[in-house]
């Protein structure tokens, strides 16, 4: 295969640096501009990098805007919506993956299903329900909102994983005299881990940047997540206060980014494992 | 039977059975608490006159809201922008991630830069992305402009004028979109069996050709299932366009569900609301199956 034009080369990098831009561009941006001073992100002398350094943006932003707030209830909602909906979708998974028949046919079928609804076809009934039970404009609804959104995802992800484990194994452990639950605790737990872990950073992701669903339930300033808090910095009046909108964009997407690092590899093994044994 | 277990020996089936209905009930459950009743009682809303005021008794009035909705010249409209919008994401989305895969397939340096910098917009929150793209598309203080003005050009206001606003957004979806796509287009192609695209540059096969009729077959699933998914999420999609533009202006990015929450929580009529819900969820099943028809036909022909 070495015959290749001597042009072929050149016009790969020439392809791949210019999606390196598209990708990279809008990303530098952001963050160069949460490096400048306001005079600098409002001169008609526009430049790419600062041209003196300035923290006061993340100062600003984490003073003023009530942004530690934000985050609290932000982190608060996704931690709480991971472990419920992991713990929620495991035995659903389990039987998803291992019951043959009639049963599994109608699950996935329904998982696929709730992909197409669009939110706002679930979201008003939840509105009604949560607001009948004095739930809404709280975290807890929202939580709870939150889990009915992540359960397909984190149920097709999860029986992905369940169908991967050989049930050969299973069954050796029965042979050997171990109950069902001492198989699944002892066997299937271990195994299932990476796959467990990979499902509940996926929804924490999912949670910690979710905003829609935030902005129809929650009302109240001091229950705002880090979405709404953002978004709002534009909402008044025009009056955009760049510096610290960019500081405070900068700092929402760290934690959804290390997840992701984390997740890099898993990140294919598990859509895939849902994909393919499906 | 159908839901049979591990088959253990000695044990009678109805003991199987019984286990079985125990894992199985806590197991759904919350499915049909959390999933099932919600999208039950959502389709029935929209044959319904509910609204958002306290107290509000919901009857039930047939089809009314549909009728209704069939004059509703907004509301196709916005239907008509929410299909050129989730057939441009996903197409769109599909070609450069493909470009971007099929680069990343290969030997070139820069790769794993590549690979790590294509993360990010997926780990982004969208807000964050709506934000970062407005400074990019600013009129006054943004780098696009400046870059027009630096060879002479006029500026302009990307988001604001009646004709740029939609494919200014329809750029930051696939730019937010094209990452998830190329990382599974890029595992499907890890999947290709090289034997066969070496037998295939053994006949000549120069690497257009190869592409086409190798690499391409043998992608068709994830493709499909790609594409699929990119039509539904944009379809559905809210949070980018509503923070970027809020559908304006004078409508031109009034994606269908930026119309049914205005209608739902400004005009609090959550029961025609639903109806549009309804009628969204329809068409949105009609055009899948359709290209997924299409498609399988096209792939078994091909066979």
């Amino acid at each position: 295969m070495n015959q290749r034009a001597w042009f072929v080369r050149p016009l790969q990098y020439l392809a791949l640096v210019g999606y390196l831009f598209f990708l990279g561009f809008p990303l530098l941006w952001l963050v160069s501009a949460s490096f400048k001073s306001s005079r600098e992100l409002y001169s008609l002398n526009v430049t790419l990098l600062p041209v003196e350094w300035t923290f006061t943006n993340f100062a600003d932003a984490l003073e003023r805007q009530n942004l530690i707030g934000s985050a609290s209830n932000s982190f608060v909602v996704a931690i709480t919506t991971m472990v419920l909906t992991v713990l929620v979708s495991m035995p659903a998974a389990y039987a998803l993956a291992r019951f043959k028949g009639r049963l599994r046919a109608v699950g996935t079928g329904w998982i696929l299903l709730s992909q197409v609804f669009p939110t706002i076809l679930l979201i008003l009934p939840l509105f009604l329900i949560l607001r009948t039970l004095q739930l809404n404009d709280t975290l807890f609804g929202l939580i709870l909102v939150y889990v009915t959104f992540t359960m397909p995802f984190s149920l097709w992800m999860l029986q992905g994983y369940v169908s991967a484990i050989p049930r050969d194994l299973e069954e050796a452990g029965s042979m050997d005299g171990a109950n069902r639950i001492t198989v699944l605790r002892v066997i299937v737990f271990p195994l299932l881990l990476p796959g467990i872990i990979a499902t509940a950073m996926f929804t924490f992701v999912a949670a910690w940047n979710e905003f829609f669903l935030a902005l129809v339930l929650i009302q109240s300033p001091e229950l705002s997540t880090l979405p709404l808090t953002l978004r709002n910095f534009i909402g008044v009046a025009g009056a955009v206060d760049l510096g610290p909108l960019a500081a405070g964009s900068v700092l929402a997407t760290i934690p959804s980014l290390v997840v992701f690092a984390i997740l890099q590899k898993k990140l294919t093994g598990g859509l895939l494992a849902g994909a393919v044994k499906g | 039977m159908s839901a049979t277990v591990v088959s253990r020996p000695g044990v009678s089936s109805r003991a199987q059975r019984r286990e079985a209905i125990a894992l199985v009930v806590p197991a759904m459950a919350p499915i049909i608490v959390f999933s099932v009743i919600p999208l039950m009682a959502g389709v029935y809303l929209g044959f319904t006159d509910a609204t958002l005021r306290r107290n509000d008794v919901a009857d039930f009035i047939g089809l009314d809201n549909f009728v209704r909705l069939m004059g509703d010249r907004f509301f196709w409209e916005s239907f008509r922008i929410g299909l050129v919008w989730a057939v441009a994401c996903s197409v769109l989305t599909l070609l450069c991630a493909m470009g971007l895969a099929l680069l990343l397939n290969t030997d070139l340096r820069l790769k794993s830069l590549t690979r790590v910098l294509a993360l990010i917009p997926w780990a982004m929150p969208p807000v964050v992305v709506a934000i970062m793209w407005r400074m990019i598309y600013s009129p006054t203080a943004g780098p696009l402009n400046a870059a027009l003005e630096a060879v002479g050009l006029p500026a302009v206001n990307w988001l604001g004028d009646f004709s740029t606003a939609l494919p200014a957004v329809i750029v930051v979806a696939v730019w937010s979109g094209m990452p998830q796509t190329t990382v599974l287009l890029l595992a499907g192609m890890q999947q290709v069996p090289t034997e066969q695209l070496e037998a295939a540059a053994v006949d000549g096969a120069n690497a257009a050709r190869r592409f086409w009729h190798v690499t391409l077959p043998a992608l068709r699933p994830v493709v499909l299932a790609s594409t699929a998914l990119d039509f539904i999420w944009s379809f559905n999609s809210f949070g980018l366009v509503y923070v970027m533009t809020e559908g304006g202006p004078g409508g031109r990015t009034m994606l269908p569900m930026l119309f049914t929450y205005l209608e739902a929580f400004k005009n609090r009529n959550i029961g025609y609301a639903s109806a549009m819900g309804d009628v969204l969820v329809i068409a949105v099943l009609l055009v899948l199956s359709v290209y997924l028809i299409q498609q399988f036909r096209k792939g078994k022909a091909e066979r």
